[in-house]
């Protein structure tokens, strides 16, 4: 694979020569991802590309044409699904959404995997959820249910509830989507920090450059079902390629033209004749 | 001609495929349900949001059907002097039909279609993924004891609907209209039998309660995670539950009762 970008020694997360599509619809074509270990890598591009399928596809909740997946030694496709559940124990994801269960509260939320996973006593789970919910600023909001977050409230929540078992890494699904500049610096703060102090591996899928390449240490940026480019958020900043400029720097027209593909415009404008079609 | 067949093929298959995969999911929850031993409390939830939320509308139809048929069976009983016989045809009427037929309808429209929305809705907010990615089995955790929950639930609300449906045909019949009281309560306990008719009354709500749980379970799983999905998911399971029980209702009646 010559144009393999060999990034880490020993990466977390290998992906090689992954196919996926959707009915008739490709997502990826034969993509080559390395996720190395304790670092922050993003993986970026358009809406619809297929960010969030990839996460999908390195946790096991779908599985691909073809191509392999390796996480920490462990071909993800063909785990059996106990051995898988045992390795999801190690990963945290946090959804666009939230995704908290709605008919508890915030404590019982970020108690729920310890409760499910552990027989630790009670007096254990209660100081383990506050010293996470304190991690994340909400100790205050254990008492409020789900419905009663805001969006950036119910996502550090959710994040709370990754770090609950204390994983080997967090995959983040557009973290920065929908955030008040407030709870944007937040979360980012949040991502950076827990990374740090818990030595995690983390991989963030966003379209949000500026918040990403802010504290991303490797960038990955897809786009037809290919890696158009990837490196460091200033590798990308000066890349060559006018794809990858383009996106990172959110021009309307590119390679990625602006006009959905349509017939001629002024040939289209001068055969408006009474009972054409529209 | 042949285009009609066609669709009529691709629907049969359509139905015949649906089946299947809602045996498949069956199955797969039943094997989560030997764990809910260790954890009755969540089983013990859903008996409470199923059963005992379902209680008002069971008791209070259960009451008007009584004193419907109190006031029909006696219009019908008294033109040939059999009026005492009232409490026989109450209690008898409830106990094997329309106790475990009309508490199960109730209990598609009421419980069945909220668990429905609710797994739906559980699924289009990603929080059964969420469960997924933190290795807990949605199918074990969600799915088994709402199944079981249902499943409990549903013969013993048959049973309060059949027993204030008795009161009901009591108040009409001996309250109102005169029926002897006596007569009421002596020919109802030397008629109804426990083993033809309570007992084959309750297998069948065991039955409906089974087959509108799994119902319910299935499409609030199987559903379009959208707000129109989960719209068409609630009303199938209305539709379609409350088709299987009259139909079973048949299959069950002609089984126990007869002579064939």
């Amino acid at each position: 694979m010559p144009d393999f970008p060999n990034v880490a020694n020993d990466p977390l997360v290998k992906i090689r020569g992954l196919r996926f599509a959707r009915g008739e619809r490709v997502i990826f074509d034969g993509i080559d991802i390395d996720i190395p270990r304790g670092k922050i890598t993003a993986i970026m591009g358009p809406s619809g590309t297929g960010k969030t399928t990839l996460l999908r596809l390195i946790s096991g909740q779908l599985r691909p044409l073809a191509g392999s997946i390796v996480v920490d030694g462990q071909p993800v496709p063909q785990l059996k699904r106990a051995a898988l559940y045992q390795l999801r124990k190690r990963m945290g994801m946090l959804f666009q959404s939230g995704a908290l269960l709605t008919d508890l509260d915030v404590f019982d939320n970020v108690a729920f995997p310890l409760r499910e996973h552990t027989q630790l006593p009670e007096m254990l789970i209660r100081d383990l959820v506050l010293m996470k919910l304190q991690a994340v600023g909400l100790r205050g909001a254990r008492h409020l249910m789900a419905s009663e977050l805001s969006g950036g409230m119910a996502r550090r929540v959710a994040l709370a509830r990754a770090i609950a078992l204390d994983p080997m890494m967090i995959m983040y699904d557009e973290p920065f989507t929908g955030q008040d500049p407030i709870s944007l610096g937040i979360i980012v703060q949040l991502i950076h920090a827990l990374n740090e102090a818990l030595g995690l591996t983390s991989i963030i899928v966003s379209h949000d450059v500026h918040e990403t390449a802010a504290i991303a240490d490797y960038i990955y940026v897809l786009s037809g079902g290919k890696v158009i480019g990837h490196g460091t958020p200033v590798d990308l900043a000066h890349s060559d390629s006018p794809w990858v400029r383009q996106f990172m720097q959110g021009l309307a027209d590119g390679p990625v033209p602006f006009h959905y593909p349509a017939a001629d415009y002024a040939e289209e404008l001068l055969n408006n004749q009474p009972g054409a079609a529209p | 001609m042949i285009n009609r067949l066609q669709t009529l093929g691709r629907w049969g298959l359509i139905r015949f495929e649906r089946l299947g995969r809602g045996s498949l999911f069956l199955m797969q929850v039943l094997a989560g349900l030997p764990a809910l031993l260790l954890r009755p409390r969540l089983a013990l939830q859903q008996v409470y949001a199923t059963g005992v939320l379902s209680l008002v509308i069971i008791i209070v139809s259960g009451l008007f059907v009584g004193m419907v048929l109190g006031l029909q069976g006696y219009n019908t009983l008294v033109d040939f002097g059999a009026e005492e016989s009232l409490g026989v045809l109450v209690a008898l009427s409830l106990v094997r039909e329309l106790g475990p037929v009309i508490a199960a309808l109730l209990f598609a429209g009421r419980a069945g279609s909220a668990l429905t929305a609710e797994i739906g809705l559980m699924k289009a907010t990603e929080q059964l993924s969420a469960m997924e990615m933190m290795a807990v089995d949605p199918l074990a955790r969600v799915i088994a004891p709402r199944l079981l929950g249902g499943f409990i639930a549903m013969p013993l609300l048959a049973a309060m609907f059949s027993a204030v449906g008795v009161f009901g045909g009591y108040f009409v019949g001996v309250g109102l209209l005169g029926v002897d009281d006596g007569s009421f309560w002596s020919q109802m306990q030397s008629k109804v039998e426990l083993q033809e008719d309570i007992l084959n009354g309750v297998i069948k709500s065991v039955v409906f309660g089974f087959v509108v749980t799994w119902i319910a379970v299935f499409e609030g799983y199987d559903t379009v995670p959208t707000s129109e999905g989960i719209s068409r998911a609630t009303t199938r399971t209305v539709v379609n539950s409350s088709l299987a029980v009259l139909g079973l209702d048949f299959v069950l009646t002609a089984l126990m009762f007869g002579d064939f």
